[in-house]
């Protein structure tokens, strides 16, 4: 697969936070801040890192990628459709009866969703499963990406997995924790803090990197460094801004949960279409 | 008496835990596919699964006293090929984990086979925590799962061989004392049907999993009675085998359903949606009256709880009279 430049990597991501906005918008309900924030990650994990075919998402050599944080799924229905798993006009069905693309995603519903999430703290067990699967059946060229929100650290299935992982050496296992500060009831160091999230991981013997998850180039990075790593699984802790790319939205926990009505998200998208004032919109 | 090859229980059956049964049809699974893995939260003997653990090591995985990780680790093992088997105490999985087998395995529909050992008061000394009496209706009301609850030590291997071989998610209640063998190698076992293990005319005793033994000895001292007592065992408590189900009920006008848990939402439970809605037949449900049990013997605490045949004895003698009142009328 031909690498994209960085630069297209990044408009990519921004295509996706303009999909996120609509998709929300047409669905009327859903989850802004987590899905903004992790578009750069999921423009660099379709784009670049995971090793998939969109036109055949069953391929048995295919990468895991695990949304354990499923109320982000605007973010990989965005990400899927830009890489073409299916028509992108579909993505205004969201949360519609009849749709493919639930509220929280379904894997018996959409090809290409490894798995059914939405009820925390079950992704990294279930992404420990697969990767001692893969262990047990000696292929070591599959990885196993789980991406994790940081307020879903508050169950403690997360920590069983975190044991498991590191007792049974998973290093075909690669987590990635969305540290954007925030969960529904507010920041999440007030609602139950989690702080020194990177002492805790190494303290369950977990390889840690830290990276600004918004910037796509240093996370492409992480993630080599990450299949680098062995006897030890792997926590990338992406530090991202929740609301990423929408002004009244970064950085809001409000916004954890619901959605723009359609005067927020015409803002939000002359945002987008601008970077930010910074060019003229063609939809202007 | 059947068509069945009963073993000769009345007189004096040999015994063994169902749960061995399971150690060995698990070994036994494993020998015939590859995939077949276990994963246990530090109860490989008490849940017979060390005996795969000693044949397969490489193939068995201990999760450690952490259920929730257990059956989601399960979720992921099936995910990527493989025929899980997980087990534990079924206070724990599934008491503890339930959300984690709706979302990860049942609306998931990945086929774990879930192990749940220490059901019923049977269960003795430890007492009320460890005695799960609610697993049937925790399971039953699950989508896309199916409920299996053997009656003795030989059937329990033959349904984890089936289980092994079945697409969908399973669960399995265990007993942890010795119990009589009432089944041989030719008894019949498939996933769904129910077994008339004794034909009969004036009452139908349903029973599931260590009940059978309890209500095909109910018939016997019955029969002494001049009463004529049809014994299903059903050991598919969901989907459950209407036909026979309806079909013993409308020949004998009168049914008792015995077992070891709740008889709220539990298999009681499930027959009597069936008839209500089928086939209303006059009926009563031996089983934990909602309530917890206790510390004591296997034999003193079915004798408490009225689960032993003559408790069915007498409940069978109860409802033959109410309807002999009746038809008096």
């Amino acid at each position: 697969m031909q690498k994209l430049p960085i630069e297209r990597l990044q408009e990519i991501a921004n295509d996706i936070r303009e999909d996120i906005i609509d998709m929300l918008v047409e669905a009327g309900s859903g989850h802004g801040a987590g899905p903004l924030g992790l578009a750069d990650i999921f423009s660099a994990l379709y784009f670049d890192i995971l090793n998939n075919d969109p036109k055949n998402p069953d391929w048995p050599e295919r990468d895991i990628l695990l949304l354990s944080n499923g109320h982000c799924v605007p973010v990989r229905y965005a990400a899927m459709a830009e890489a073409g798993y299916f028509p992108k006009n579909e993505l205004k069905t969201l949360r519609k009866f009849g749709s493919r693309l639930q509220g929280h995603p379904e894997r018996l519903r959409l090809p290409g969703l490894e798995s059914t999430s939405g009820p925390l703290g079950c992704g990294l067990s279930q992404g420990c499963g697969i990767a001692l699967a893969h262990k047990m059946d000696k292929v070591n060229h599959r990885w196993v990406y789980v991406v994790m929100g940081d307020g879903e650290t508050d169950e403690g299935n997360v920590w069983e997995a975190a044991m498991l992982a590191s007792k049974y050496k998973l290093s075909n296992l690669i987590a990635i924790l969305d540290r954007n500060d925030i969960q529904i009831d507010g920041p999440t160091e007030q609602v139950m803090p989690i702080e020194d999230v990177r002492a805790k991981w190494r303290s369950f013997g977990w390889h840690v990197i830290e990276v600004d998850g918004n910037n796509i180039e240093s996370f492409i990075d992480a993630c080599s460094m990450a299949k680098a790593v062995t006897e030890q699984p792997v926590m990338i802790i992406a530090y991202t801004v929740p609301g990423k790319g929408v002004d009244f939205m970064e950085y809001d926990f409000h916004w954890h949960s619901g959605a723009p009505n359609p005067k927020q998200a015409k803002e939000a998208l002359n945002e987008l279409r601008t970077l930010g004032g910074r060019i003229r919109s063609e939809h202007q | 008496m059947t068509d069945y090859n009963l073993a000769d229980y009345s007189k004096k059956p040999i015994t063994e835990p169902n749960r061995k049964g399971f150690g060995l049809g698990l070994v036994e699974a494993g020998d015939q596919d590859v995939n077949v893995v276990a994963a246990c939260a530090d109860l490989t003997e008490s849940t017979q699964m060390y005996m795969f653990q000693e044949k397969y090591p490489d193939r068995f995985i201990e999760i450690g006293v952490a259920e929730q990780n257990l059956v989601t680790v399960g979720s992921g093992l099936a995910a990527a090929g493989k025929i899980p088997f997980v087990s534990s105490y079924a206070a724990f999985s599934p008491g503890r984990n339930w959300e984690q087998i709706r979302t990860t395995i049942c609306l998931n529909n990945q086929p774990v086979k879930i192990i749940g050992s220490h059901t019923g008061v049977s269960v003795g000394p430890d007492g009320a925590t460890h005695q799960m009496l609610e697993d049937i209706a925790l399971m039953r009301v699950l989508p896309n799962m199916i409920v299996l609850a053997p009656a003795d030590s030989v059937e329990a291997k033959k349904i984890t061989l089936a289980m092994a071989k079945n697409d969908r998610p399973n669960y399995m209640r265990l007993a942890r004392e010795a119990i009589p063998i009432i089944t041989t190698i030719e008894t019949p076992f498939e996933i769904g049907p129910a077994y008339i293990y004794r034909q009969g005319v004036d009452i139908s005793l349903m029973a599931t999993g260590t009940m059978t033994y309890q209500a095909l000895i109910a018939a016997e001292i019955l029969a002494k009675d001049g009463i004529n007592a049809e014994v299903i065992h059903v050991p598919t408590i969901k989907p459950l085998d209407r036909e026979t189900i309806l079909k013993s009920a409308q020949k004998t006008r009168l049914v008792i359903t015995v077992e070891e848990g709740q008889i709220i939402g539990g298999f009681g439970g499930a027959i009597a949606e069936l008839l209500a809605e089928e086939l209303p037949t006059p009926m009563r449900r031996i089983g934990m009256l909602d309530r917890f049990g206790e510390s004591g013997e296997m034999d003193e605490l079915i004798n408490f709880f009225g689960l032993d045949a003559k408790h069915i004895v007498l409940a069978a003698h109860n409802i033959l009279e109410i309807k002999k009142h009746k038809q008096l009328q």
